[in-house]
């Protein structure tokens, strides 16, 4: 299995998103959990491309594939044009810290690493590959 | 897409959000409670009931009000979450930092 989604980066699409995932992990009986938790992460990591590196534009587009590996680990891959912000250079501020300075963002990154095995970025064809993998139950 | 309702009991603010926050909609959470706020209400409930799904940019809303609350002695319980939105809050540690009822009667009991 590997579907894609192309997409514009408007925050409004965040939803579309969240959808294809669901629709494309239920046919093959992964745990609803499983895919609650995945639904979550990559709603992270896409809202902090659309925010981060384009600025909410919508005509800027990137595409989302999901696939099942031959271990039926799923494999989420976001291949955008813009370099994609490296997760695992950034150390996520402590949760007190947040609580103490009132801010409202730096929860993201932490659920990502948290829900997904790995995270890796590579280059291909000249884009940026953000390839990020979850080892599921299947039911 | 979110729609969020208020509803005053007994001198308690509940807000109840239906349907998703992310993004794109947790700003409508913040000026609900910045609105219950400013309307001098210091018991909040947040009936999570009717709540599909929150990302971190909506739990960052709740996360944002910690130390107002404090400082303004405002207490804040969140009731009724299903088993997705809950684990989400798990995930991250905020059971420790929330107060979270199962239903609306313990929640009640704990705002008293």
């Amino acid at each position: 299995m590997k579907n894609t989604y192309r997409v514009g980066c408007s925050i409004e699409n965040l939803r579309g998103i969240r959808d294809f995932i669901r629709n494309s992990l239920k046919p093959y009986g992964v745990g609803e959990l499983d895919i609650s938790e995945m639904v979550l992460a990559m709603d992270e990591m896409c809202s902090n491309l659309m925010i981060h590196a384009h600025q909410c534009n919508p005509d800027d587009l990137f595409e989302l594939t999901v696939s099942l590996d031959r271990d039926k680990n799923v494999v989420f891959e976001i291949v955008d044009d813009k370099s994609v912000f490296d997760i695992n250079a950034f150390q996520e501020p402590d949760l007190n810290y947040i609580v103490h300075e009132k801010r409202k963002g730096g929860l993201g990154i932490r659920l990502v690493k948290a829900i997904m095995d790995s995270v890796e970025y590579i280059q291909r064809n000249g884009k940026t590959v953000c390839r990020l993998t979850k080892k599921v139950q299947f039911v | 897409m979110v729609q969020i309702k208020r509803i005053q009991e007994d001198g308690v603010d509940i807000i109840v959000p239906i349907g998703e926050v992310d993004a794109s909609s947790s700003i409508e959470l913040d000026l609900v409670i910045a609105k219950s706020v400013g309307e001098g209400y210091t018991k909040m409930l947040v009936d999570c009931t009717a709540l599909e799904y929150i990302s971190s940019a909506g739990l960052g809303v709740f996360m944002s009000y910690i130390e107002e609350f404090k400082d303004k002695h405002i207490s804040m319980v969140l009731f009724g979450m299903n088993q997705r939105v809950a684990n989400t809050f798990e995930i991250l540690g905020l059971k420790e930092l929330l107060t979270i009822a199962s239903d609306k009667a313990q929640a009640k009991q704990l705002i008293a």
